[in-house]
């Protein structure tokens, strides 16, 4: 998406298309992302609950992961995961 | 021409405010706003005006009660002074950003510590960069006059700010002065209603002040500046409309016997009127001096202050406030900085005066003036000094 020049924002920068921040990839702020390990992972859905952002979602197989378009890296998930199954590792 | 009344100046703004058709007012009272409160507030008790007063907690709430309802659509109004200014501060710029047209009476008065009720400019001067329309006004009259133009210039197409207009706590607010007060019809035909440019409704939802991050904060700062700064063009054509309507004339910057002058004083405000007296006692000794009043602080009027000013050999600078460890008053500076690039301009002096309400006669006008023509060897050149300080 191009971005706009001064000229041609709104008035007031007013959004008028409802539902359109879920275009804004807050994921573009992370420096570390993380990787679940499903051999140590006993699907409590703890991360899920936690997640500050509601990206964690859960796969048909029961297990956990980030939707990394919105997933800030804050290892929230990580912090609170009790088998430690999640481990933040840096992005590249 | 209308009829001549004698009313307290800040009564006469609150009627005048009631002229203009407010949907809505949240105002705090603080003295020495608290008249305007009082009466707007009691305009609403009695029916006179079809508005919702919303009598808020603190100053805080009274500006986002302001920004909720002005970006509902509603025409609205608030007042303030001092502290409650202070404490208004945060929710200014947002006030400017979301380019919500609200218009702000300000009773200036001294900010704390010490604690001090009565008049001078430090309560404006933190507020100079929030992005608001800010003019002064010299006497009651012209408080009458710019509470109702403000609404115009607020709410026009190519402005979309909020304004203040900043009248001496006391020195006016607390006069009674004779007075025209326009009536409501012609009030009518001068301010049409207020066509928002989004509005917070249901049926069409949209987003107000959301969230932007470097890669748009830039480009939306340039846009208030230039909104800003555009808006100059649409107050002067409101003060063309208003001088045909009601026979008063408005400028950026006000002129007194300042074409043929040497010596040049400045002032903001209601000192304006005390410092002509000074210029005629000055003329009458023979002194070239002549006065120019700075009506228009945001914008700045960059052009008209440098016509103003720039043929004369010296210019003494007056300040009501301070601005602590740095180059003197805050006007002081700007005018400095204006005229920085000219090849040809006058030698510059700064006296702060009339802090925390200290009263300034004519003889201190006429003092400062003799003060910088004695300085015969402009040893005092680009300084500031607080005029009177006990030493």
């Amino acid at each position: 998406m191009a971005l706009k020049t001064w000229k041609e924002l709104p008035i007031g920068c007013v959004v008028s298309d409802p539902g359109s921040a879920s275009e804004y990839h807050t994921g573009s702020w992370r420096s570390q992302r993380p990787i679940w390990d499903n051999a140590k992972c006993i699907k409590c859905g703890i991360c899920y609950v936690y997640c500050p952002e509601g990206c964690v979602q859960q796969t048909e197989d029961g297990f956990f992961k980030a939707d990394l378009d919105y997933c800030k890296g804050c290892g929230i998930c990580s912090h609170e995961c009790w088998p430690r199954a999640i481990k933040m590792v840096e992005e590249e | 021409m209308a009829k001549r009344i004698g009313m307290e100046v800040a009564i006469a703004v609150a009627e005048a405010v009631g002229l203009c058709d407010i949907d809505m007012a949240a105002v705090y009272p603080i003295t020495p706003q608290s008249h305007i409160a009082e009466h707007l507030s009691d305009l609403v008790a009695d029916g006179e005006i079809d508005a919702e007063f919303v009598t808020v907690e603190s100053e805080h709430s009274a500006m986002s009660a302001v920004i909720g309802a002005s970006g509902a659509g509603a025409r609205s109004f608030t007042a303030t002074s001092s502290q409650g200014l202070m404490l208004m501060h945060e929710l200014l710029p947002i006030a400017s950003a979301m380019r919500l047209p609200i218009c702000m009476s300000i009773a200036n008065r001294a900010v704390s510590g010490p604690l001090n009720i009565l008049n001078d400019h430090t309560d404006i001067m933190p507020q100079r960069d929030s992005g608001w329309i800010s003019l002064f006004v010299e006497n009651g009259q012209e408080a009458i006059d710019l509470s109702i133009q403000a609404f115009k210039i607020a709410e026009h197409k190519d402005v979309m700010l909020p304004v203040c207009i900043n009248i001496d706590g006391f020195q006016l607010t607390h006069m009674v002065e004779p007075f025209e007060m326009p009536s409501k019809e012609e009030v009518e035909k001068f301010l049409p209603p207020f066509v928002p440019h989004a509005t917070l409704h249901p049926a069409k939802p949209v987003t107000m002040g959301a969230f932007a991050m470097s890669d748009y904060f830039t480009e939306i700062m340039k846009a208030k500046d230039e909104a800003l700064k555009s808006s100059k063009k649409v107050i002067l054509d409101v003060w063309d409309e208003w001088a045909k309507l009601f026979g008063r004339a408005y400028k950026p910057v006000e002129t007194y016997q300042s074409e043929d002058a040497e010596i040049i004083m400045l002032t903001m405000g209601s000192m304006g009127e005390t410092a002509q007296m000074a210029i005629d006692a000055l003329r009458a000794k023979g002194v070239k001096a002549g006065l120019v009043k700075l009506r228009m602080w945001r914008p700045f009027p960059f052009a008209e202050m440098k016509t103003a000013i720039q043929q004369a050999k010296k210019l003494i600078v007056t300040d009501r406030a301070i601005s602590f460890g740095g180059p003197g008053g805050p006007v002081f500076s700007e005018i400095k900085s204006a005229m920085y690039a000219e090849a040809c301009r006058p030698l510059m002096y700064n006296y702060i005066y009339g802090l925390g309400g200290r009263d300034v006669p004519v003889g201190d006008f006429i003092g400062m003036f003799e003060k910088v023509l004695a300085d015969t060897e402009n040893k005092a050149v680009d300084t500031y000094e607080f005029w009177g300080v006990r030493e």
